[in-house]
């Protein structure tokens, strides 16, 4: 049991730490610094192309997808060095966010399903920021229940074509490349007839629409495909595997731990240390120390419960379903925060504008944004589920349509 | 950095695992429930004779000269097993004291005997309502003699010796409070079982009148060896209260998929399901934070007095979420005497005040993150 870096990792650190010293924008710190929970706002640039810039210098740098086997675009490092390269990357790291499905769900991914040409042509490109994948599995009427999707890939000669219609895309709109899930079968039960390809977002056919969201802002999107033709060759995983292949790219995401999960303690025990009230100080008032000390130490449980599954992670040992828990419980905690950050700011917590009094809507805009983060990636019920049914050994929901051929699943408007 | 205990220490765990599952079975715990004793004698032999007792203490006190992961280690089966013995008190209380102020002379008194499991002991801080704060102590102690009432103090009427806080001077600073070693057998003690919460774990009040006493460290450093004191006992609680936690989850769990309604077993319905992955998340927070304390206090760091606070508060309500709702899985069986639910139960709520309430130590945790972040 010890936090201390090894003589190898302190070396590392100290390469990582020179190496950002160095070549970091550090231009954009302080804007970077401030802005919090995923939502990074740059008054001057556009976030992908100062990401593009960044993301290209590191793997110039040999410190993009550092994870990832040399011949790839990475450089063989261990979980723990990526750690340690995160936390001297540190606010920097929120440069990285376009690239982060790539990284974490769409190369992995490839890496594993992929030919050796596609990953040849792909990886490096990717690690060097010059490709953006985007993930397309959720669908208007397949979410929670994704094996459910409707979108077809139907064979033709050497090729699919692709007809359908996907949801949910973040950054689709700027994204080269698309990981896709295709039902290439309708008559046997849903999990069965999915197969998984990847396709040019720049292909015929493939229509990109922004969704205006319930916070105002556009960062999902549908997106449509007609008659969309993939080859063969850019298939993942054999027909009819698609499912077992979207676990593998679901996997990988539980293995991008680490990475780090937005909880709103930071903001919201700044915010009561600087706000006056009535008898004094916000942080000086017991009802507000014993809410902050409750959500801090959900903080830091979190965070320690990363260190433990990076621990195992270094011994080889494969990271589980037990990961779910952090966006179940940050999820809930951003939006729990922002309401109670916002009651204490009493009537003037319904101002939105850039006023001194309400932290310029910082913990407004958390309010509207942090819905998404309990729906995104696995809703809360979802989540439960998964600890429930892997984890405590739980008999699984009673399914109706398990054994059922999908054409004859009963659904609604079909 | 490696966040886990070492090989070593899981065989440890192993071993106190498989002494307890053999030793002290809810049978065990239930005689003491149900006052046929006031402790389980045979179950501390065995832990001493097994070297538990004396697992942090040095070898030349008597003790196995291991460390505090290792007790760390040995106090999560505790907790899991319920055990009805004065570990907390004695160990996680009077020999840390001991091992943080006491004299060689004293050490050699009292340390070996713990360790055999000859001595019990305790800490007699609290006068009645209210948290640690050196303004509860009124127990007066002028020219070494204690003059004042304790309660509630945790095995006060099993224990042979006990540290006492005694207020030895009206500055109204931290410094009017000293340590004291009182033979609880000697003369100028009185004291009286009282009725608790946690039978297993029996409460007394001790009256001191003209009772000689020893002084344990320097006097007016009282409240600094007592904060220390109780920053590493709520580390040592907080293994307890996660090893309690896991077992009320798990006890849960296996009703839940043995207990069949509406023609399913409960455990497919997701209001239980999610109730029981609640549980599971809260444990999982509090077993990380007690890490995180762990390795503050075997490392003494400077981040013990904020990892100790963490692991406490998320310890405290892990356990008292996962015994409440491990009830309400049971049902109405959860509600009778005759199931195990209630000692956990007990044991949780009895827990979640012994070392200051759940409030104090919030207060706690915030005082000591303003003091890092201004660092």
């Amino acid at each position: 049991m010890n936090f201390d870096d090894t003589p190898q990792e302190a070396a590392f650190r100290e390469t990582a730490r020179k190496w950002v010293e160095a070549n970091a924008p550090k231009e954009l710190h302080a804007e970077l610094s401030k802005s919090s929970l995923g939502r990074i706002r740059l008054a001057k640039h556009d976030i992908v192309n100062v990401g593009k810039a960044w993301q290209k210098k590191k793997f110039e740098g040999n410190w993009a997808c550092l994870h990832w086997p040399k011949e790839y675009g990475g450089r063989d490092a261990t979980p723990i060095e990526k750690v340690i390269w995160q936390q001297e990357e540190g606010v920097y790291g929120k440069l990285t966010q376009p690239f982060q499905i790539g990284e974490g769900m769409c190369g992995p991914t490839v890496m594993a399903f992929g030919s050796e040409d596609a990953k040849r042509r792909h990886l490096p490109k990717l690690a060097a920021g010059e490709e953006i994948w985007c993930q397309l599995f959720s669908e208007p009427s397949a979410g929670s229940d994704v094996a459910g999707l409707r979108t077809r890939a139907e064979k033709k000669g050497d090729d699919w074509v692709v007809n359908g219609q996907k949801i949910w895309t973040s950054g689709a709109h700027y994204s080269d490349y698309g990981l896709l899930i295709a039902r290439t079968d309708p008559n046997v039960p849903k999990h069965k007839g999915l197969t998984m390809f990847f396709l040019d977002m720049k292909s015929p056919g493939v229509e990109v629409r922004p969704i205006k969201q319930a916070n105002g802002m556009q960062e999902f999107n549908e997106v449509y495909f007609t008659d969309v033709v993939i080859p063969d060759s850019q298939r993942l995983g054999a027909i009819g595997e698609g499912w077992s292949v979207s676990l593998t790219t679901l996997m990988n995401e539980r293995m991008s731990i680490g990475s780090r999960l937005a909880t709103g303690v930071p903001e919201l025990f700044e915010f009561c240390s600087n706000l006056m009230l009535e008898d004094g100080l916000a942080i000086d008032d017991p009802a507000v120390r014993s809410k902050l000390a409750s959500w801090a130490v959900k903080s830091s449980g979190l965070k320690y419960t990363s260190y433990r599954a990076i621990s195992a992670l270094s011994k080889g040992e494969r990271p589980g379903p037990e990961n779910s828990i952090g966006k179940l419980v940050s999820g809930m905690m951003l939006q729990d925060i922002a309401t109670y950050a916002m009651d204490l700011q009493g009537a003037a917590g319904v101002l939105t504008g850039a006023d001194e009094e309400t932290v310029q809507g910082q913990f407004q805009q958390m309010l509207l944004s942090s819905p998404s983060m309990r729906i995104a990636g696995g809703t809360d019920e979802i989540l439960r589920n998964i600890i429930a049914e892997r984890v405590l050994g739980l008999p699984g929901d009673i399914r109706v349509d398990k054994d059922v051929p999908y054409n004859k699943i009963p659904t609604k408007g079909r | 950095m490696n966040f886990d205990f070492s090989d070593d220490q899981k065989q440890l765990r192993d071993q106190a695992r498989k002494f307890l599952t053999e030793k002290c079975p809810p049978k065990a715990v239930r005689a003491v429930l149900d006052g046929k004793a006031p402790y389980d004698k045979e179950l501390w032999k065995g832990l001493a004779e097994m070297g538990f007792l004396g697992v942090a203490i040095p070898e030349d006190f008597g003790g196995a000269g291991a460390g505090h992961l290792e007790l760390c280690v040995i106090a999560e089966e505790m907790g899991r097993a319920n055990a009805p013995v004065p570990f907390s008190s004695t160990v996680y209380l009077a020999a840390e004291a001991l091992l943080i102020a006491g004299s060689d002379a004293q050490k050699k008194k009292w340390l070996p005997a713990i360790a055999s499991g000859e001595a019990i002991g305790t800490l007699a801080l609290f006068e009645g309502k209210g948290n640690p704060s050196p303004k509860n102590v009124k127990l007066s102690a002028a020219n070494g003699v204690l003059n004042g009432v304790k309660k509630p103090v945790a095995d006060g009427a099993i224990a042979d010796f006990a540290v006492v806080a005694a207020r030895t001077g009206s500055s109204g600073r931290d410094g009017d409070i000293s340590l004291f070693i009182v033979d609880l057998k000697g003369g100028g003690v009185e004291v009286k079982g009282l009725t608790n919460l946690d039978p297993t774990r029996g409460q007394a009040e001790i009256t001191f009148k003209d009772c000689k006493a020893e002084p344990l460290g320097a006097a007016g450093e009282g409240w600094s060896i007592l904060t220390q004191v109780l920053d590493r006992a709520a580390v040592l609680c907080a293994f307890e209260q996660v090893g309690g936690s896991d077992r009320a989850l798990e006890m849960g769990r296996d009703y839940a998929l043995d207990r069949i309604a509406f023609g399913r077993q409960i455990g497919s319905f997701q209001a239980v399901k999610h109730m029981l992955a609640d549980m599971y998340v809260s444990a999982t927070l509090a077993r990380s934070n007690s890490y995180y304390g762990a390795w503050a206090l075997s490392t003494n760091a400077a981040e013990l007095p904020e990892a100790a606070a963490a692991a406490r508060i998320s310890a405290t309500q892990a356990f008292q979420h996962c015994a409440k709702n491990n009830i309400q899985v049971h049902g109405g069986m959860g509600f009778t005497w005759e199931f195990d639910c209630h000692m956990y139960y007990r044991r949780a709520n009895a827990m979640a005040l012994g070392l200051g309430s759940l409030t104090y130590w919030e207060d706690q945790l915030i005082d000591r993150m303003r003091k890092k972040n201004a660092a």
